[in-house]
């Protein structure tokens, strides 16, 4: 059983000040194998705090993200899992879940986790699954309308992800649950 | 020489020590033997060795402890004695034999204590004997010590109510009236000590002073243990006796340890009950007195009662305690014009934490303390001592921390005056304690005067202020203060829309005063509140017979403009370029065409005059024409213009395969799938025929450069963008270009000249499982895919 912390979009400080307490009472050091972040933190203060929760961090560059040198796209295998991150907004339209099928061909990736629109989603098709966390803070986006706080804590055991989402609707933490399983092993 | 005198002293010492075990020794002897005149004999002996003058304090001591353990044992022997009958009284007299006066008076002592005990005399009457008696030793180290021991070996015999040794009534008078004689005399004997010896040794005297000073403070412990003194007892009998003392001996040390000592030994509400009394006296102590720390320390203990239950608040009120500190705190400034800046805030500091934990409701207090304190500190200019700006920090702070709420805080109209008086730096420190107290207790400031408030504030952070050096800041100090403003600003929030723009405008204008390198941390986040309330004004109807002056959309978008613009003396194009996009974006969801189209036009200016950087090129680009693909407020014509420029710029790029995804993605420029009219298969089919140009020119530039055609993924990423549109339903992508653009990519890949590339490999056969894929659907979409042979 491998935690796996997808989180993105925090956009701090410019949208929104910081995590919301309910999330980082949650987020507890330790806890979490690795974290793959999108992209748009933005300021190295965040890169610091997630480092605290897990030191197996990966980040794709986002269009705000303080720091340069963040790669626009990263590739990595968990498990039996071939995983890939990019911040979603060089991939037109945005949002479009076939162009974003057509990056995950590119990587070749079981799964791929990208972010921009602020929008929770987990899309499967046949070649794999295509998640978005939203965004962790709740930022404003001028894609999605009325975003709420999201993050996807991924459970990955053997042939099988469980992907749990996290969103903060009025206050309370809600929590949804999706399963995919792969049908073949990963060949190299 | 003053080593000599050490080493003389410890000769003494162990001389003396040596005296006192010899004869200690023998009286041992003749204690069990039975032999009681030898016993006294010798005790007696031994106990002269506590005659000298030679021995510092730290040595009389050192020798004194080992007689006190001798004479426990000797007290026991006397004990025995009685209890074996014989005559206590006898005992009393006969000790009186002994020759010397010192030895004498602890043997009396010691006797005493167990004719206490024995119940033979009242408790009161041996007492009262042995304290006038101890008025034979007259010298102040001898004396202290011995009142120390009679202090001692009479403490659990004190005639208290509830005690054994109770005896009639009144009888409380009589243990207060011993302990308050002896701590009378004592503290007289320690004052003697001042005098004695040449001045030059004043400094070390007081040095020895200091370490006897518990052996007079006792008495006031052994005082406040008493159970029969009750609040009218302490007010009438006891307080006024100790302060009488105080006052008449005139002396600054013992003045000052016993004012701090009636303070921690007495309980808070008999303070608070005799508060008239106890501050009556400050003024009459000596001048050098550091009666600022006897009062903050006062203050803390009541503000420490105050806070530790709310029962007792009404009793602060009914005694007017506030009022009284105040005007006590008025008086000692007044008297001690030479008092430090650092002494003066912290006496207010400690009124302020005073009146927040007693009376928390009245703002009017704590603005009174602070306006005093701004009064005092007039005419001083900025205060540069350290010590003074940590005070006056933790005086800022206090208001902060007891109301959790910033907007408290604001009312108090002193507040700024007293940062007025800050430095530079400290102002920069408690402008973030400031947002720090804000960030943390989530406070929300909802409308422009408080925020206006809040901004004069915080001002160090947020401008240069005069005098202060550039380059005197660190980078990353300046980066987290900038980032805690930016922050700040998402705290701002009205849900009404008219106050919201005042606030926003409120904000708008201290932060143009930030200069350029502040500019990139503040900007952002104003523009985005200024889109969230676009967004709010959008969800509200226009109201026909609206206000001119009311907010509207335009208004907000016009700000925008003039925020953005600001931008440009940092400057910052790369962020200014996102920004004007993020704004064309909300304009087109709100309407307003020339607006939408207005930021598109700075955004390509900047891109054309501003943004020369490879990289920061091709992310802009993408935005550009993200942005543009989802705008559906533009015309023909505007968006025509627009497009046109897109794909220009695309066309531009310096690397080729950034040219051709720039060229590829701006194909769904020209088909938006929920427009109809929006859907141009043509225009689509020519971008991708371009990518494709574009592409092999790269091969051919990789074949001339390195001999070798580079890698077929960018033809790949195309046949995917083919697939897309194929599906979507573009009607000039058939089958066979598809098919043709399959067969090229895999002759090239079987092609001799071709680097392998094993990802551009799995990424074909990934595509073409795709179609297979495609196929096996079934229904239309698989009718579509059948003809394509993979």
């Amino acid at each position: 059983m491998v935690l796996v912390l997808a989180l993105g979009d925090l956009h701090v400080p410019h949208r929104a000040p910081d995590l919301p307490a309910k999330f980082k009472s949650m987020l507890v050091p330790g806890k979490i194998q690795h974290i793959i972040c999108p992209g748009n933190l933005c300021i190295k203060e965040v890169h610091d705090y997630l480092k605290t929760l897990c030191p197996d961090l990966h980040i794709t560059r986002g269009e705000y993200d303080e720091e340069m040198r963040y790669p626009e796209t990263k590739t990595l295998t968990i498990g039996q899992f071939k995983l890939g991150l990019c911040h979603g907004h060089q991939v037109i339209p945005w949002g479009d879940l076939d162009s974003l099928a057509m990056l995950q061909r590119q990587l070749d990736v079981d799964i791929l986790v990208t972010g921009h629109t602020h929008q929770f989603t987990a899309y499967k098709h046949e070649g794999g699954v295509v998640i978005n966390p939203g965004s962790a803070t709740g930022a404003y986006s001028s894609i999605t309308y009325d975003v709420n706080p999201s993050f996807v804590l991924m459970d990955i055991d053997g042939l099988r992800v469980v992907v749990y989402v996290y969103e903060l609707i009025d206050g309370e933490v809600k929590v949804d649950k999706i399963d995919f399983k792969k049908t073949t092993t990963t060949s190299h | 020489m003053i080593s000599d005198v050490a080493e003389d002293e410890e000769k003494w010492l162990a001389a003396g020590i040596a005296g006192l075990q010899q004869n200690a020794f023998y009286m041992h002897r003749a204690l069990d033997s039975n032999n009681l005149r030898d016993a006294l004999k010798y005790s007696a002996q031994m106990l002269s060795e506590l005659r000298t003058s030679k021995l510092s304090p730290h040595k009389y001591y050192e020798l004194y402890m080992r007689a006190f353990d001798e004479l426990r044992k000797l007290e026991m022997f006397f004990k025995e004695e009685a209890r074996r009958g014989c005559s206590i009284i006898d005992l009393y007299e006969l000790v009186q034999h002994a020759g010397n006066i010192l030895p004498r008076l602890y043997l009396l002592c010691t006797v005493g204590s167990v004719y206490i005990k024995s119940k033979e005399a009242p408790a009161k009457d041996v007492l009262k004997d042995l304290v006038e008696m101890c008025r034979g030793i007259q010298h102040p180290l001898r004396g202290l010590f011995l009142r120390s021991y009679l202090s001692q070996v009479s403490r659990d015999k004190l005639p208290d109510i509830g005690s054994e040794y109770e005896g009639d009534a009144d009888t409380v008078t009589d243990a207060v009236e011993f302990v308050l004689q002896n701590f009378t005399e004592m503290n007289k004997l320690w004052v003697r000590m001042q005098h004695q010896g040449p001045a030059r040794d004043k400094e070390k005297r007081e040095k020895e002073r200091s370490e006897l000073r518990d052996l007079v403070g006792k008495n006031l412990h052994v005082l406040s243990q008493i159970e029969g003194i009750d609040l009218d007892m302490y007010k009438d009998g006891v307080l006024p006796r100790v302060l009488e003392q105080v006052v008449n001996c005139k002396d600054e040390l013992a003045q000052f340890y016993l004012m701090d000592c009636i303070i921690q030994v007495f309980p808070d509400e008999y303070h608070l009950q005799t508060l008239d009394v106890l501050l009556g006296a400050c003024p009459l102590l000596e001048p050098s007195v550091d009666i600022k720390t006897v009062l903050s320390q006062l203050m803390e203990r009541l503000s420490n009662y105050a806070a530790s239950s709310t029962e007792v608040l009404p009793e602060f009120l009914q005694v007017e305690a506030f009022s009284k500190l105040s005007n006590a705190i008025g008086k000692v400034i007044e008297a001690q014009v030479d008092m430090p800046t650092v002494g003066v805030v912290t006496l207010f500091s400690s009124l302020l934490t005073f009146s927040l934990h007693v009376h928390p409701d009245r703002l009017d207090y704590a603005d009174q303390v602070l306006g005093s304190c701004v009064k005092k500190l007039s005419g001083k200019g900025k205060i540069t001592d350290s010590k003074a700006t940590k005070q006056i920090v933790a005086l800022l702070s206090a208001p902060l921390e007891k109301y959790n709420d910033i907007v408290t805080a604001l009312k108090l109209s002193n507040y700024p005056h007293v940062m007025e008086y800050l430095d530079n730096e400290t102002n920069k420190v408690m402008s973030t304690v400031i947002i720090q107290s804000i960030m943390k207790n989530k406070t929300c400031i909802s409308t422009s005067d408080k925020v206006e408030a809040l901004f004069e504030l915080v001002k160090g952070l947020v401008k240069d202020l005069d005098g202060t050096l550039h380059d005197e800041i660190d980078e990353d100090d300046f980066k987290e203060e900038q980032n805690s403003v930016s922050r700040l600003i998402q705290m701002l929030y009205n849900e009404d829309p008219e106050e919201m723009f005042k606030v926003i405008c409120t904000v708008k204008k201290h932060i143009l005063t930030g200069g350029p390198k502040r500019l990139p941390f503040t900007v952002p986040p104003l523009v985005f509140s200024c889109l969230k309330l676009v967004r709010q004004l959008q969800g509200q109807e226009e109201n026909p017979f609206g206000d001119e002056t009311s907010t509207t959309p335009k208004k907000v978008f016009q700000l925008l403009n003039q925020t953005i613009e600001a931008l440009s003396i940092v400057p910052a194009p790369e962020l200014s370029l996102q920004l004007y996009l993020q704004c064309a974006e909300a304009a087109n969801d709100s309407d307003l065409e020339p607006v939408a189209y207005e930021f598109f036009t700075q955004a390509y200016i900047l891109y054309e005059e501003e943004i020369s950087d490879s990289k920061a090129q091709v992310t802009a680009i993408h935005l550009i024409i993200g942005t543009l693909q989802r705008m559906h407020v533009f015309g023909v014509e505007n968006r025509d213009t627009l497009t046109h420029k897109a794909t220009g710029y695309s066309a531009k790029l310096l690397k080729k395969p950034d040219q051709c995804r720039a060229v590829y993605a701006s194909s769904h420029l020209f088909w938006v799938d929920d427009q109809e009219n929006m859907k141009d298969g043509e225009r689509v089919l020519l971008c991708l025929k371009r990518a494709l140009r574009i592409a092999n020119a790269a091969q051919q530039m990789t074949n001339a450069t390195r001999g070798s055609t580079g890698s077929v993924t960018l033809f790949v990423e195309i046949l995917n963008k083919y697939l897309y549109f194929f599906e979507k339903g573009n009607p000039q992508i058939t089958v066979s270009t598809i098919q043709g653009l399959i067969e090229l990519i895999t002759t090239e890949m079987q092609s001799d000249s071709t680097t392998p590339d094993p990802a551009a490999d799995a990424f074909f056969a990934s595509t073409l499982r795709y179609i297979q894929f495609q196929k096996q659907k079934g229904g239309a979409v698989g009718e579509k895919y059948e003809p394509i042979k993979v």
